[in-house]
């Protein structure tokens, strides 16, 4: 059976809670082993960075050393953990000097990270490791034309290319596909959210959001489908001031991509957190059908 | 006959500060690779927030090559950056622009030039206090700390749906520790040390 260390990140206990739900059904669903790593800590995300790097990448080893510890690779939802794990992973691997002192401090609590573990983000495990062909003869039920706009963000394509295209990644596009809806074009797929400039420079990142769910609307999506907590915070909590501030009129439900796909695998909404969406999406009940049974 | 060159010697400051930035970069594989700019702007262009900046990426550079690095600390533009790193898939030179915004991040913050109450700042600290404190991030905790060091005002536009998220369960009001909270400060505490010392 496939396995990964599952690793949800302090947004996932919370603000992104619905994502979580949902990735552990889908993954029990389609019989992907999840085990969550016993007292994770916080990966230190973009803000360790901005004041100590070093010291930021130690405090993220220890949850790369608690996995290596389990055998397994780990399996990150979040954008800002996957991407901060994966650099943790890359900066001990070039630099000598920072690999020494976040060895040196991991020993203080009896931990080394010796082996590296790879670090995948759930999109790239199902679309590669399940595959889509075999979720999609898992589905009961497919989504008879929904236009969805499908949001891959900044932190799962970039900086580095690891399973999808930097500029036009098309694994979530194949996936929804596969599920019966009708993908838009969206141009806006990689562009930026502002991710924690919503809290510092909001004005910024109002705008950048603003751009997002227009460009979303013109292209005719009836929803849009995104990878991260943070990202689908800014999109879904915000709507509200956006229309306010830009004089618009958005009503645009911003699920994760994890929900979409446990919905066609027939799992029950209140199971995979669409009670606790802010935005509700019923056009996704109306056009959840039952699939035909291939002959 | 020929103009001679007349050499401007760099200000005293701005070598520490230089060698202070240098210290920073290090670390970054090719951090040196801000000598190639080409001066393209392919960054800026990428940029999906330069037009709020002071100074733009492309700018960035050539001012640090100029002899202008306090400059480059004073600006607002390294700390609008969002590290969404569009500039550094796309620079034909292979500078790891997003790299150095933070490299100049950190140089600010440790050199203290950044207003008080100045949000990324606060919202940094808070966040790592947090991680100390719990060893997870508490975002209402976090929200409620940032706002009223930085923006006690937006703590009130943020209620209405901060208050919709605790309905729907999304917001947890009170934080929970992780079970080996010593262990998280102990690394903390012995990297600290570490990079002080000099290893």
């Amino acid at each position: 059976m496939m396995e990964y260390a599952y690793y949800p990140g302090c947004s996932l206990e919370h603000t992104g809670k619905p994502y979580d739900m949902s990735i552990r059904e889908v993954f029990k669903t389609l019989g992907v082993g999840l085990r969550e790593i016993e007292d994770w800590n916080c990966c230190g995300a973009t803000m360790y960075m901005s004041v100590d790097k070093v010291v930021g990448f130690a405090v993220s080893a220890r949850n790369l050393a608690l996995a290596q510890n389990m055998g397994l690779d780990i399996c990150a939802p979040c954008s800002s953990c996957y991407t901060t794990l994966r650099k943790t992973n890359r900066h001990m691997a070039w630099n000598l000097h920072s690999r020494k002192i976040i060895q040196e401090s991991l020993k203080v609590v009896n931990l080394a990270y010796e082996k590296p573990v790879e670090v995948r983000h759930p999109l790239d495990i199902l679309v590669n490791d399940v595959g889509i062909e075999n979720i999609a003869t898992a589905c009961h039920y497919e989504f008879q034309g929904l236009r969805i706009a499908p949001y891959y963000g900044c932190m799962i394509v970039r900086p580095v290319y690891h399973f999808d295209d930097l500029d036009d990644p098309e694994t979530m596009d194949n996936l929804f596909n596969a599920l019966g809806a009708e993908v838009v074009n969206y141009p806006d797929k990689v562009r930026c959210c502002g991710g924690m400039l919503m809290t510092t420079f909001e004005e910024v990142a109002l705008n950048l959001n603003n751009h997002l769910l227009k460009c979303a609307q013109d292209n005719g999506a009836e929803l849009i489908a995104t990878v991260c907590p943070l990202c689908q915070m800014n999109l879904e909590a915000y709507q509200a001031q956006i229309n306010k501030r830009f004089h618009q009129n958005y009503h645009i439900p911003i699920v994760y991509f994890s929900q979409l796909v446990g919905l066609a695998l027939g799992i029950a909404p209140e199971k995979l957190g669409m009670n606790t969406m802010l935005i509700e999406a019923p056009n996704l009940k109306l056009k959840l059908k039952e699939a035909r049974v291939a002959v | 006959m020929a103009k001679s060159i007349v050499v401007i010697p760099v200000k005293k400051r701005e070598e520490e500060l230089r060698a202070a930035f240098w210290e920073q970069i290090k670390g970054i594989p090719r951090g040196d690779k801000i000598q190639n700019c080409i001066q393209c702007g392919t960054c800026t262009g990428s940029c999906p927030v330069s037009y709020m900046m002071d100074i733009t990426p492309r700018e960035t550079v050539a001012l640090f090559r100029a002899g202008h690095l306090e400059e480059i600390l004073h600006s607002r533009a390294i700390w609008i950056c969002a590290s969404c790193y569009s500039c550094r898939v796309r620079c034909p030179s292979g500078i790891l622009v997003t790299d150095l915004m933070y490299a100049l991040k950190r140089l600010a913050m440790q050199q203290n030039i950044y207003p008080p109450k100045f949000p990324v700042y606060a919202l940094s600290r808070a966040f790592i206090s947090n991680i100390y404190k719990y060893g997870r991030n508490f975002e209402m905790g976090l929200a409620i700390k940032y706002f009223l060091k930085a923006a006690p005002q937006k703590l009130f536009a943020s209620a209405g749906f901060g208050l919709a998220m605790v309905r729907k369960g999304r917001i947890s009001v009170k934080p929970t520790s992780i079970k080996k909270i010593k262990d998280v400060r102990a690394i903390i505490d012995r990297a600290n040390q570490l990079e002080t010392e000099g290893v």
